[in-house]
Order: C-alpha cells, then sequence, then structure tokens
C-alpha cells in the first residue's frame, strides 16, 4: 500500500491516520504552509512548521489547536516518522518528509528554488516518491533572477515619484508583499500597505522576520504626503474605492503568470513584473532530479503536461487531481496562492 | 534592434496617447535615420516579405530548445502567439551579443530572399541565440510577418511632426503610398508629396459610429446624408497621365482593377476622388460577395471584367486641377465634385447622390430601406465641415441598419487561445432543417465572462464526442446570432454565407426546437427584407 494516497478528503497517510494539507474536515492535518489553499479552516488539530505560528492563528482563529515543529525536526505518529523542511515559497512554507519502515516520500506543498533573502532556502530532500507542485509547469515560465524584476519594480516607482505619481503594486498578502517588501529600496519613498498585509507583516515579525517599516494605508494624506508613495495590496482588494485617493497614481502585479505578454495585458494594470514565488518549469526539473525520487505524482497546475513531460524523461509520473490552485491557473487568475 | 526593442515595451505598457506619443518622439530624437524610417515603415503595416514559414520556425525552436512537437504545440496554445511562444521557450541567449541596428537587421532578412533553406536556418538560429526575450520576440515577429503595437499612423506622425519641426497634417500626408524604406531617406519621405510623387493618396477621414439621438446633431440643414454603401473604400487619383486606386489600407488595387483604371484615364490631371468601390452592373449595384471575387483576383480575365464590372461610386473630391481642396467646407467640394461629374460619360463613375429628407425622422425610415439599397446604412457628413483626417468625432458619423439576426443551436465548441485557453469559447452554430441540424456561422464574441464559464461548463458537461480539439455538444443551448448579410455560398454546408456572424444572447428562454429553420434564413438573401 502507497504511503501516501490521495482521497476525497486530501492527501493521506493511512499508516498514521494524518492528512497533509486536507480541504476537508478530518481530526489531523499536517500542514505545508499557511496559504488558503493548503491551511484550510475546521481541522481538528493542525501541525505546522514554527514560524506559522502566528499566522494560521490570524487565518484561522485564535483558539485553534495548532502543534509546531521545527525545520529538521521529526515528529513519530504510529511508528511514522514525519518531518518539515524548506521549500522556499513563502515565511514557514515546508515540504512535509514521511518515512514508513524505510521508505521515503515527500510532500511538496507549494515551492520554489530561488533563495529569495527573505524564506529559508528551498532544500531538496532525498526520497522515493516526490508529490510536486506544477504551477508554472510549461516551458514558457522561466524567471529571470529576482534582482532583475526588483531593479525594474525600483525604477517604475522612482520614475512614477519623480512624475508626481504615487505606486500601487498587487501581490498576495501572506508572502509575496513581505518578499515584495523585502526586495523593494525602502530608500525611495514611503511604504502603505493594506491592512490584510498589515496583519499578516505583524504576524511574520512576531516570530522574527526582519521587514522595512511600513504605514497603514488608511493614514495615507495627500497633504502629509504629497506623492511618490508605494502602495502594497492585495490583488483582491483592487475595488477602485481607496485607489481614488492615491490619484494620480499607477498600477502594476507581482506575479509569474505575467510572463505572457496576453495575460499581462488583459490585467488592465500598467505594469506587470515577473515575480513568482513558484518554482519556474527550470526550477521544477531541477529540484524533482535533485530528489533522486523514481516516481513523481503530479499536483497543482499544468499536471497533465508537465507528467507527461517527466514521463517522456523517463520518470515514473502520474498526475493527482487537488483542489490546491498555484498562482490561480490561467483560467482564474484571481486571488489566489 | 536594442532602441526598437526599448520603444516597443514602452509602447506595450502604455495606455495613454500621450505617454505613446511620448515615448515615439524620445525614439525619434536619438534614433539613427535609417533605422527610424523602419520603424515608421513597420508600425503603418509595410512590412518586409515573408521569407520563412511558420511550420519552419516551429521545427527549427523544437530542434534548438529539445522540447517534444506536443509540448510546442500545448506552449503556443497556452501563449496564443507563434513568435511569443518561440521568444519564451528558446534558451537562454548568449549574455554578451551584437547590437544590430534595425535597418540591418531588416536588410539581413531580406537578403534571405535568395537563400537555400539551410542558411535561412543558420542565421535565424543565430540570432536566436544573441537576442535577448523582447528582441527575439521582435526579430519573430519581422518574420512572421504580423506586427501590431497599438500605434497608429497618426500617432506616428504627431511624433515626427515634433521631432522635426513640421506640420502635423503634412507629416501624415508624407507617409501616405507606396515608399521603399530601403530605398529612401527619412528626410526625403518627409519632404515627399504629390509632387516628388504622383501617386501619393491623401489621409482617409474616417467616420464614428452614430451613438447619440440624431436630434443631438442640430438642425438638419447642416448635415448631408448619403447611403453607406457596401462596397471598399477607395481613392482614385489622376496625376501626371495616371490612374492610381488605393484602398484605405494603402494598397495599390491597379492590377485588381484595369478595367477601371483605364476607363478614368481621361479624368483631368490633378484629380483626387474618394469613394466606394463596388460592383455595378447597368447601374445596378451588385453584391458584396461580387466585389469580394474581383478583389481577390490579381489579374482578372476579360470575362470577368465583364461579368463584374466594378465602378467608383463618388462622394468628394480632395484635389482638383492640382489645388489640394480638403480645407474647403463639404459644400463647396461638393459642387465641384457635381461638376465634374456632369461632364463624365463613364459607367464607371458615379456620383453618390444625397438623400434629400425634411426631418431625422424621416432619415429614419431611409435607414429602414438600406438592406434594399444594398447599403450598410447611412453616411452623415457636416455640410460645413473640411475634410479631416484619420477617425475623429464631430462631422462624419456613420449610422449602420441594425443586423439582421436568427436564433440557432450550438452544436460544436473548441478551446480558445491564451487566457481562455481551458475554456470553451470558439463556437459552432446551427439552423434546423427538417429534423436535422445544419451548421451555419462560427462565432467567438458575444458572451460575458459569467455567461461563457456556464456555456463552458455545460459542455463540459455535455460532449456527445470528440474529433480532436472539437466537442459535439448535446443540442440544447439557444443564441440569437447578429450578422450583417448573407451571399449563396457552395462552400459551406448550409447553402449560404453570413457576413460578421457574432453572438447577440443566450436565449436561455428557447428551446433548441424553438430555434430557426435554415430555410428561415435564406429568405433573408432577397434583399429588401
Ligand atoms: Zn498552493
Ligand atoms: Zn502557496
Amino acid at each position: 500500500m502507497s504511503l501516501l494516497v490521495f482521497k476525497p478528503e486530501g492527501i493521506f497517510c493511512p499508516p498514521a491516520n494524518v492528512y497533509i494539507d486536507p480541504w476537508r474536515k478530518v481530526e489531523r492535518a499536517l500542514i505545508t504552509h499557511a496559504h488558503a489553499d493548503h491551511a484550510r479552516w475546521g481541522q481538528r488539530h493542525y501541525v505546522a512548521q514554527e514560524h506559522n505560528e502566528q499566522v494560521l492563528r490570524a487565518r484561522l482563529g485564535k483558539d485553534i489547536s495548532l502543534q509546531t515543529v521545527a525545520y529538521g525536526e521529526s515528529i513519530s505518529i504510529n511508528g511514522v516518522r514525519f518531518s518539515w523542511h524548506p521549500a522556499g515559497h513563502i515565511p514557514g512554507s515546508a515540504q512535509i518528509r514521511v518515512e514508513h519502515r524505510g521508505e521515503i516520500w515527500v510532500a511538496s506543498g507549494d515551492y520554489k528554488v530561488e533563495n529569495d533573502g527573505l524564506t529559508p532556502a528551498f532544500e531538496p530532500v532525498p526520497c522515493h516518491t516526490f508529490i510536486t507542485e506544477c504551477t508554472f509547469g510549461m516551458p514558457i515560465y522561466r524567471w529571470q533572477p529576482q534582482s532583475v524584476a526588483f531593479a525594474a519594480i525600483n525604477q517604475w516607482w522612482m520614475e512614477a515619484a519623480a512624475a508626481g505619481q504615487n505606486c500601487v503594486l498587487f501581490g498576495y498578502s501572506l508572502g509575496k508583499a513581505q518578499r515584495l517588501l523585502s526586495g523593494i529600496d525602502p530608500s525611495i519613498g514611503p511604504i502603505f500597505v493594506h491592512p490584510s498585509i498589515a496583519q499578516m507583516n505583524e504576524a511574520l515579525a512576531a516570530v522574527g522576520f526582519q521587514l522595512p517599516a511600513t504605514l497603514p494605508l488608511s493614514s495615507y494624506n495627500r497633504k502629509l504626503h504629497g506623492t511618490g508613495v508605494l502602495v502594497l495590496a492585495p490583488p483582491g482588494a483592487a475595488d477602485g474605492h481607496w485607489q481614488k485617493k492615491l490619484e494620480p497614481y499607477t498600477d502594476a502585479t507581482a506575479s509569474g503568470w505575467v510572463q505572457v505578454r496576453g495575460n499581462r495585458r488583459r490585467q488592465s494594470l500598467d505594469r506587470g513584473f515577473v515575480i513568482s514565488d513558484h518554482a519556474d518549469y527550470p526550477g521544477l526539473l531541477q529540484a524533482i532530479s535533485a530528489t533522486g525520487a523514481e516516481k513523481v505524482i503530479c499536483t497543482h497546475g499544468f499536471t497533465a503536461l508537465f507528467s507527461r513531460q517527466l514521463r517522456e524523461m523517463g520518470l515514473d509520473a502520474q498526475e493527482e487531481h487537488t483542489l490546491f490552485m498555484g498562482e490561480g491557473g490561467a483560467a482564474a487568475q484571481e486571488e489566489t496562492e | 534592434m536594442k532602441a526598437f526593442a526599448a520603444l516597443f515595451e514602452s509602447l506595450d505598457r502604455s495606455n495613454s496617447t500621450l505617454s505613446k506619443v511620448a515615448a515615439l518622439e524620445s525614439y525619434f530624437r536619438n534614433a539613427a535615420p535609417e533605422d527610424a524610417i523602419w520603424t515608421v515603415a513597420l508600425f503603418s503595416g509595410r512590412r518586409p516579405k515573408r521569407q520563412i514559414t511558420s511550420t519552419q520556425l516551429q521545427l527549427w525552436a523544437a530542434e534548438v530548445s529539445g522540447l517534444s512537437d506536443w509540448m510546442l504545440a500545448e506552449c503556443y496554445q497556452q501563449v496564443g502567439d507563434l513568435a511569443e511562444t518561440l521568444a519564451l521557450v528558446l534558451p537562454e541567449p548568449h549574455a554578451n551579443s551584437n547590437e544590430i541596428p534595425l535597418n540591418q537587421m531588416l536588410s539581413h532578412l531580406q537578403g534571405l530572399q535568395q537563400a537555400d533553406e539551410g542558411s535561412k536556418k543558420a542565421f535565424v538560429i543565430d540570432q536566436w541565440a544573441q537576442l535577448p526575450t523582447t528582441q527575439r520576440f521582435l526579430f519573430n515577429k519581422l518574420l512572421t510577418g504580423g506586427f501590431r503595437v497599438g500605434v497608429s499612423e497618426k500617432l506616428v506622425a504627431k511624433a515626427l511632426a515634433r521631432v522635426y519641426q513640421k506640420d502635423e497634417a503634412a507629416v501624415l500626408y508624407a507617409l501616405m503610398g507606396k515608399w521603399q524604406p530601403a530605398a529612401l531617406s527619412l528626410e526625403a519621405l518627409l519632404a515627399s508629396d504629390a509632387a516628388s510623387d504622383a501617386s501619393k493618396p491623401y489621409p482617409f477621414f474616417l467616420a464614428y459610429p452614430l451613438e447619440q439621438p440624431l436630434a443631438e446633431l442640430g438642425a438638419t440643414e447642416a448635415w448631408q446624408a448619403e447611403w453607406k454603401w457596401d462596397g471598399i473604400r477607395a481613392q482614385l487619383i489622376k496625376r501626371a497621365d495616371a490612374v492610381y486606386l488605393w484602398s484605405r489600407g494603402e494598397e495599390l488595387l491597379n492590377e485588381q482593377f484595369p478595367d477601371l483604371c483605364a476607363a478614368l484615364q481621361d479624368l483631368p490631371n490633378g484629380t483626387v476622388l474618394d469613394g466606394e468601390l463596388l460592383c455595378v452592373e447597368n447601374r445596378q449595384i451588385l453584391s458584396f460577395n461580387a466585389l469580394q471575387q474581383r478583389l481577390g483576383r490579381k489579374k482578372p480575365s476579360k470575362k470577368m471584367q465583364q461579368s463584374m464590372p466594378v465602378a467608383l461610386m463618388a462622394y468628394d473630391l480632395l484635389e482638383f486641377a492640382g489645388q489640394d481642396l480638403r480645407s474647403l467646407p463639404l459644400r463647396q467640394r461638393r459642387q465641384q465634385l457635381k461638376e465634374l461629374l456632369a461632364e463624365n460619360t463613364s459607367s464607371a463613375l458615379l456620383l453618390s447622390e444625397s438623400l434629400v429628407f425634411e426631418d431625422w425622422q424621416q432619415l429614419g425610415l431611409f435607414r429602414d430601406q438600406g438592406r434594399a439599397q444594398l447599403a450598410e446604412g447611412l453616411m452623415l457628413k457636416r455640410l460645413d465641415a473640411p475634410y479631416e483626417q484619420g477617425r475623429k468625432k464631430g462631422s462624419w458619423w456613420k449610422w449602420k441598419v441594425n443586423p439582421l439576426s436568427i436564433d440557432a443551436v450550438l452544436l460544436y465548441a473548441q478551446k480558445g487561445h491564451g487566457r481562455r485557453a481551458n475554456l470553451f469559447t470558439d463556437y459552432t452554430f446551427a439552423l434546423w432543417e427538417g429534423d436535422q441540424l445544419v451548421t451555419f456561422a462560427k462565432a467567438y464574441s458575444g458572451l460575458t465572462d459569467k455567461e461563457i464559464k456556464a456555456v463552458d461548463a455545460f459542455i463540459k458537461a455535455n460532449t456527445l464526442e470528440k474529433f480532436g480539439p472539437v466537442r459535439t455538444v448535446k443540442p440544447q443551448l439557444v443564441f440569437e446570432i447578429a450578422f450583417e448579410g448573407l451571399q449563396l455560398s457552395k462552400r459551406h454546408k448550409a447553402g449560404v454565407a453570413v457576413r460578421f456572424p457574432r453572438i447577440l444572447r443566450w436565449r436561455q428562454d428557447k428551446l433548441p426546437e424553438q430555434a430557426n429553420h435554415l430555410h428561415e434564413l435564406k429568405v433573408l438573401l432577397t434583399p429588401g427584407v
């Protein structure tokens, strides 16, 4: 019998009777990271990497039953050993390693291979079977080093500031926002953040993540702060209402999807910067090969194409359907993680 | 290529006319004139002749990238543009490549005409290995021909006028017609006019669709109304003993219409007419279909010239006796046009008569007869307005007849491109013939995002058969399909072909049995219905 199986509730480990990132209510949920498609509300008990302590409580409720573990630390459940290893996706994100009677599986959760300088970098974990995400599992998705995108963002902000405009940059409130904050040059001007981002910043600062100082968006006042400020907000918050007081402004998104010109243009924003917290296509291939796994299970993205590609490369690869959502999927680029 | 790519990027990301002109201006200020003239040519659709096929490009890209054909095809489906797909999937270029100026790149490309396939391939692969992504995308665009940047000739002229301190209208005029960027300096181009190039057409003035109630146009006496003919907009020039016939897309049509050019050879020198090309037999206008057949034939046979004779339905006089009349009010231009045509005996030149109407309501009655006149609707022109250039609101309006429409059943569906690559968005519709459904039109647009999602879900749940990318769907959904006209067609199963079909609305109130029958569509073939 397989060590991990895909059930309607989620990824299940029969000998331990626990689930990884379940999307239905279960007794015990092992969590790879705090994004909403992985850490869902209503589980009886949660186990997660320790950096998620505040974030999970902020998102799922103060009183959730939560056990935390450090990276590399292992816990044993019914003779199955579970450990959490850096996935490089967002602060606190982990791959979950599962070992039982000499057989090792790794569930990747979401990951990226580039070290973003904020989140502990992705560590390849040797295993027999690797459950990988493949949000960007097509060769058209290939990222430049993040320094290229940050240079472009800084330049965009400087030029806008010089022209008397404000900047509105959209990115998910958990992960993308903090990565942007840690990569953007804060000396250009004041940075304001949407409340949902402020809440996540606080939760991460409490466990030791250092982020530049920001101001609450509600405190922005044209007379006090002038123009040339940068505002970070989650994509779902773009209702046009609060943007009004920032006029004149230029807006942009930071996402892997804008690698494709058509996607970029359809955002109907002024700019699109290619920054993703998911591995690009070469990154996925590199990560898979580093695990040494013979068997690969693809979830989360272009599963059919990517698993076919892996099979052509000689791997035993298959796809499994999950309710994970990647960075939105090409068809639905709304608020997903 | 570097500066050209930077210009492309800033045009691509700017969504205001102001910033587009600013980007063009700063490009023209710094660009070498021999590159600048190519940029003007490319942005106005004067592209180099295609030397390499898409199939060749895909083969070579698969070879260089090591990707399987199926993966490359999936990438293309995802991106929706071949040039961009290839630019994205090819291996990272060398770090320090040589800069090739735009004009040199284009002369290289033109030089490929004589080259064998091997050297074409070597050249393309070498460029791919050198050019950074955006330049590689543009290079692929140059190879594949299509080039759209959302910049009108008018904006280009505006920027050039600023940089070279010239009159904008004069620059726009200078850019018209046939010129070879490889054989001309930018300076000479900007200075060109009818004196230096007798064939040079004037920029066309284009009408906006009427959006407001007619009453807002004010007094009827200020307006001239004519039929909006269902032909091809054209400008006919007679200068220096030669006739030139231009389409709105600035194509010289002399070859397709030698009969018309010969018939109008006797017009006085220094005459320019604006009008509509139509097939006209014995003063009777033929359907657009006939004109389309004429247009498709580069050198029409004598027989075709006789069975489908063409005429110019003239509605404006832009130049007479070598004088540019465009700044005169329409009233005066019209008077001169009438005088000129009064002496005309050729059946190849007709006057587009103005309609006599008392009030706006009466004009509405004219519009209702549009289809019977084989017209697309009405044109409204201010009598005191000069002949302007480009598309401009105010003095010319087009008022189209209401489209025809029919209720049809969704029968086949196919996935879209780009963002909609995962949704079924391309539909084929059918009408009843007895108890059979016969397909008659394909349509892509017209639904809201929400409707598209709902239709997509229906298709996925109600697929009867799959043929490659095409699915046969349970005949259940009914849509009202609008179209501009129809004609007999042997190529179509239904025996008729509709023009510009689009989805008007989803008839959720109708059962498939309530959709229309094919004979109800065919009835519309008769003009006047
Ligand atoms: Zn995810
Ligand atoms: Zn995630």
